[in-house]
């Protein structure tokens, strides 16, 4: 039998109580280890998407799995630790009085035994180049280093997918590049959602266009970024000067 | 912003290495809390109340001296004391019973009495818990009041205000900045307006970085209950150290009650 991949999504459709209907029918499969690029104007339904990839919105049409795993009620606990999901705003992610204790935050809801604890947090920190800082308050951080431990709070849960919404938004040059480098080194399956075109072209080798609530596009980043009619279609734009290189 | 490296509520921690820091801090907790309440329990009207003021100012002061709290700090502690300063001050004038002459006004002997016993008892306690934040981290303090059993809600509530109060500050702070670049000086009726449209737009967004926090926090599997780390036992040694400030106290009262 072959590994399921690790997420699934089929015939997702979704409304808000207000009536504003964001996802009408998504289909989505992503491999295990692949790193995809979820690209979309503002209100394509990307967050709204992204919250039901680990059961924080639920109740509309379709199914979501991970790596083979239905998201439902009595899946939750779960669920949110194979999904990793990192929030724009580190503030909102990193909420414990320092470092160390937030990235230890999930491993403990997890129940694991301190040790573990432990290591795991060592470990997660390690990756995004942050292992000194296990002690210091997240608001002593730049930003850049802030983004890089909120990435580790969910790697500290060992996820099967981790998924950064607009992970390079804020952050300086050198930032971008620190965080690129981290990410790219991360031995899981990615989902990054986002609005720098450059940004994906770097990490994601294949790209879904969302808009309207629906997958309008899918396939190597590179020949999607090519597509000038596509990216004009969805209100995607490529930055002054930057221009794509074919896969090759 | 403006709040300094160590955040707005760490601006009040000085860092050391004395035994008064090195203590842990549910004990400091404790020493305080029945440091005040022997304090508390000093009968105003005894003739040797003011001498028994005097012992728990010296033994206060002495632990102050021990942590290296220099007196500049200590009175900047004091600050918000103001208040029952006023309240205190008023007390032998409204208070009725055997009056006495001082410098031409007309006053109240047991008003006297109550007012200078209650600034007393205030300062003092206000200067055991200047001591006990010049000396314990926040964030330790919570661990303490975790260990002391408050209610896991209420020290999860302190916890996010440590959190967050800089980065509302400094929200707050970007907004006054915005305002004034647009030629706004503040004052008079209109002022007042725009001052309470801050507020408002500081609630609405502080309340919309709740919701934020509480879906990231779902999204880690956060279930109601904070989850914490190990906790070592503090050893009795401590705990003899933590507590020589109320017994020293206490001493006092009873020395007091006995002779007086």
């Amino acid at each position: 039998m072959s590994t399921p991949p690790s997420l699934l999504v089929e015939d997702l459709a979704f409304a808000y109580p207000d009536g504003h209907q964001a996802l009408f029918g998504v289909d989505l499969r992503i491999e295990r280890g692949e790193r995809v690029a979820l690209l979309g104007p503002n209100g394509a339904g990307k967050t709204t998407l992204v919250l039901h990839l680990n059961g924080i919105l639920r109740g509309g049409r379709g199914r979501v799995s991970v790596a083979g795993l239905d998201v439902g009620k009595r899946t939750l606990p779960e669920i949110r630790r194979r999904v990793g999901v990192v929030f724009q705003d580190p503030d909102d992610q990193l909420f414990m009085p320092t470092v160390g204790e937030d990235v230890a935050f999930g491993p403990r809801n997890l129940g694991l035994p301190e040790a573990e604890v432990a290591a795991r947090v060592a470990e997660a920190l390690d990756r995004v180049r942050m292992a000194d800082a296990a002690d210091r308050p997240p608001h002593h951080l730049s930003f850049g280093q802030r983004r890089r431990v909120a990435v580790a709070t969910v790697l500290a849960m060992q996820p099967e997918i981790v998924v950064l919404d607009e992970p390079s938004s804020n952050l300086d040059p050198a930032g971008r590049r620190e965080l690129a480098e981290v990410l790219d080194e991360l031995p899981v399956t990615l989902l990054m959602v986002t609005h720098d075109l450059p940004y994906a072209a770097q990490l994601c080798p294949r790209s879904v266009v969302l808009d309207g609530g629906l997958v309008v596009a899918d396939g190597p980043t590179a020949e999607l970024l090519a597509d000038a009619p596509l990216l004009a279609a969805h209100r995607l734009e490529l930055p002054y000067g930057f221009s794509p290189r074919p896969a090759g | 912003m403006g709040a300094g490296h160590g955040g707005a509520l760490a601006t009040r921690y000085l860092p050391g290495s004395s035994a008064v820091h090195r203590l842990e801090p549910h004990l400091k907790l404790v020493a305080v809390l029945a440091f005040a309440v022997v304090v508390v329990a000093t009968p105003v009207h005894a003739p040797w109340a003011p001498a028994a003021y005097g012992g728990y100012l010296l033994a206060v002061l002495t632990v102050a001296a021990v942590a290296g709290v220099g007196p500049g700090r200590l009175v900047r502690g004091l600050v918000v004391e103001v208040p029952f300063v006023a309240f205190a001050a008023l007390l032998p004038f409204v208070a009725r019973g055997p009056r006495v002459e001082v410098l031409g006004l007309s006053l109240s002997q047991s008003g006297l009495a109550a007012g200078g016993g209650l600034l007393a008892k205030a300062t003092l306690s206000i200067l055991a818990a200047t001591v006990l934040a010049a000396t314990t981290e926040p964030r330790a303090l919570l661990r303490g009041l975790e260990r002391l059993r408050l209610p896991q809600l209420l020290v999860q509530i302190l916890m996010f205000m440590i959190r967050y109060a800089d980065v509302v500050g400094g929200e707050l702070q970007r907004m006054r900045v915005a305002r004034e670049s647009r030629g706004f000086t503040g004052g008079g009726v209109r002022g007042l307006r725009v001052v309470a449209a801050t507020a408002g737009t500081l609630f609405v967004r502080s309340y919309e970085r709740g919701e934020r926090v509480h879906l990231a926090m779902l999204s880690r599997g956060y279930s109601g209950t904070m989850p914490s780390g190990p906790v070592a036992p503090a050893d009795p040694r401590s705990w003899a150290l933590a507590l020589t400030l109320p017994l020293a106290a206490a001493a006092v009262l009873l020395t007091g009650m006995l002779l007086g």
